[in-house]
């Protein structure tokens, strides 16, 4: 494991890890984020990992940076176990307020409870967060339930909406517009001032998605709109 | 406490400050000041730390009243400010007496203004910051993220330092047509060499399709022969060039991460006067190496040690 450490800005270098995204990239990256934020402690700016890379944005002279991160990762080992946190997070998984679980399930030959199941069947890690305070890119799905995004993306898309793009999976933590599948809602707040953190989900946690009743989502606080 | 009446504003007129740090991570952007350095010097001739916040006022539409006597200071865009009628250069604190209004009308030169009260204007910081992010629902006065609004009051309890102004030789050059300076990224050799000559020696003009996110540019169409990216983080000033060919200079409320490749990241300096060119305007790139451009910065950082 030697990471390639490239320019990317005046105070910035991104750490390239890894070639393509796999689940098993994320205990390196835990690891990698961890000495980091020890090695460089107060002259860090920012460390922001992707899949397969860690942006480190840093106070310090470039190449005493460069050299700092190479010092930091010499030897590096993955973490112990598969690190994070595990979330369990309830989903109503209904076409009213998930448009394209009948379009999933026509494409795949699955039917709608078939990809509910395959959907919620395995833990998903967190592979980064972006496009949105709190919005996690997790995967990979299984084959049979990954899609293109839409063609034409919905101008507003209901916080707690559940989506696939290609094999990632992911929950809008706030209304945005957004391309991706939708199949459900979550009454989770995923971004919330109030909690410590703000975010729920944090790059290298692990996702399980748990089926629910319309009852049970309304009960949790869910929003039963219907999605246009 | 000192307070300004809110008499007119647009959603371009914004409390913001030295911007977010620490959070990219949760997908959190940075916000904060676009012209960094006249946010500085407006701070500055208050005694104010640098990154305090202030009004970034864009293109204009602004106008507020004090309740009581107050100073302020203005650097930035010049936008045609006036107190009554009275029109007021920028890069001085001023004094504004109760009852005068102090307005913004449309640009003279450069696009953002920056207002700074003594102590800096009081917000409601989310996650270390009161920069205000619309599309976040982050910063600015309430915490909430909205843009500053008609018949709100701002607010701000600083001491008063004497009136002063910025040194003549110290002002950023009001360039219509600026060289910017861009720190080479690693991707820049999977561009065509025809893009690559296109791109540092070819003047690229400012489209109207610019906001705090990002200011598109217009010009030959640029060549990447690379393989496709994974997402990955987004400095602040990347020059990301998506499939039509066209660069986009990424601001401080920028997306955290995303797939297309960059020809590389403008500095600070470089950004700071892209903040103040209008749609329309041509600019030019200059290849910097990183270890350079750091060393210019600290230089330039020093004026206000």
């Amino acid at each position: 494991m030697t990471p390639r450490i490239e320019v990317v800005a005046i105070d910035t270098l991104m750490v390239r890890l890894f070639q393509r995204i796999d689940e098993a990239n994320m205990p390196w990256m835990l690891a990698a984020s961890q000495r980091l934020s020890t090695a460089f402690g107060a002259h860090l700016l920012d460390l922001v990992p992707s899949y397969t890379t860690l942006m480190v944005q840093f106070a310090l002279p470039p190449s005493e940076a460069r050299a700092l991160i190479a010092q930091a990762l010499e030897g590096l080992q993955p973490g112990a176990g598969s690190g994070g946190r595990r979330h369990e997070i309830p989903v109503w998984y209904h076409a009213s307020v998930g448009p394209e679980l009948p379009v999933l399930a026509a494409r795949s030959g699955l039917s709608e409870a078939e990809v509910v199941r395959v959907h919620s069947e395995r833990d998903y890690p967190v592979f980064a967060l972006g496009f949105a305070p709190g919005f996690g890119f997790m995967g990979l799905v299984d084959e049979r339930l990954a899609s293109p995004r839409l063609s034409t993306p919905r101008k507003q898309v209901a916080a707690g909406s559940v989506g696939i793009a290609e094999r990632q999976t992911a929950a809008y933590p706030a209304v945005s517009p957004g391309g991706w599948n939708l199949i459900g809602r979550t009454p989770v707040r995923l971004f919330d001032r109030e909690r410590g953190g703000f975010s729920l989900l944090q790059p290298g946690d692990r996702v399980r998605f748990v089926p629910v009743s319309r009852s049970q989502f309304l009960a949790l606080g869910g929003d039963d709109e219907a999605q246009p | 406490m000192n307070h300004l009446q809110i008499h007119a504003s647009t959603p371009l007129c914004q409390l913001q400050d030295a911007g977010r740090f620490g959070v990219r991570h949760l997908g959190v952007t940075q916000g904060g000041a676009l012209d960094w350095v006249a946010l500085y010097w407006a701070n500055w001739l208050l005694g104010n730390a640098l990154g305090a916040p202030v009004v970034e006022v864009a293109l204009g539409g602004f106008c507020v009243e004090a309740r009581q006597d107050c100073v302020l200071a203005l650097a930035g865009a010049h936008l045609h400010a006036c107190i009554d009628d009275e029109p007021l250069q920028p890069w001085r604190s001023f004094a504004l007496a109760k009852g005068q209004r102090l307005s913004f009308k449309h640009p003279g030169h450069g696009v953002r203004a920056y207002l700074a009260a003594p102590g800096g204007f009081h917000g409601t910081p989310v996650l270390g910051s009161c920069a205000t992010v619309v599309r976040e629902g982050l910063g600015g006065m309430d915490g909430q993220g909205a843009a500053l609004v008609k018949d709100q009051c701002l607010t701000f309890a600083g001491t008063v330092a004497p009136l002063r102004e910025v040194p003549l030789a110290q002002r950023p050059p009001v360039a219509q047509n600026p060289v910017l300076d861009m720190v080479i990224g690693a991707q820049i050799g999977d561009f065509s060499g025809t893009s690559l000559f296109e791109a540092f020696n070819r003047e690229w003009t400012l489209d109207s399709r610019a906001d705090r996110m990002g200011i598109r540019l217009l010009g030959p169409q640029l060549v990447y022969q690379g393989a496709p990216m994974i997402s990955e983080g987004i400095p602040l000033g990347a020059v990301q060039v998506p499939p039509d060919g066209q660069p986009i200079v990424l601001l401080n409320d920028r997306q955290t991460i995303g797939g297309y490749p960059r020809l590389g990241a403008l500095t600070p300096l470089a950004l700071a006067q892209l903040a103040q060119c209008m749609p329309g305007a041509g600019v030019r790139f200059r290849p910097v190496v990183q270890d350079e451009a750091w060393r210019e910065q600290q230089r330039y950082l020093g004026r206000w040690l």
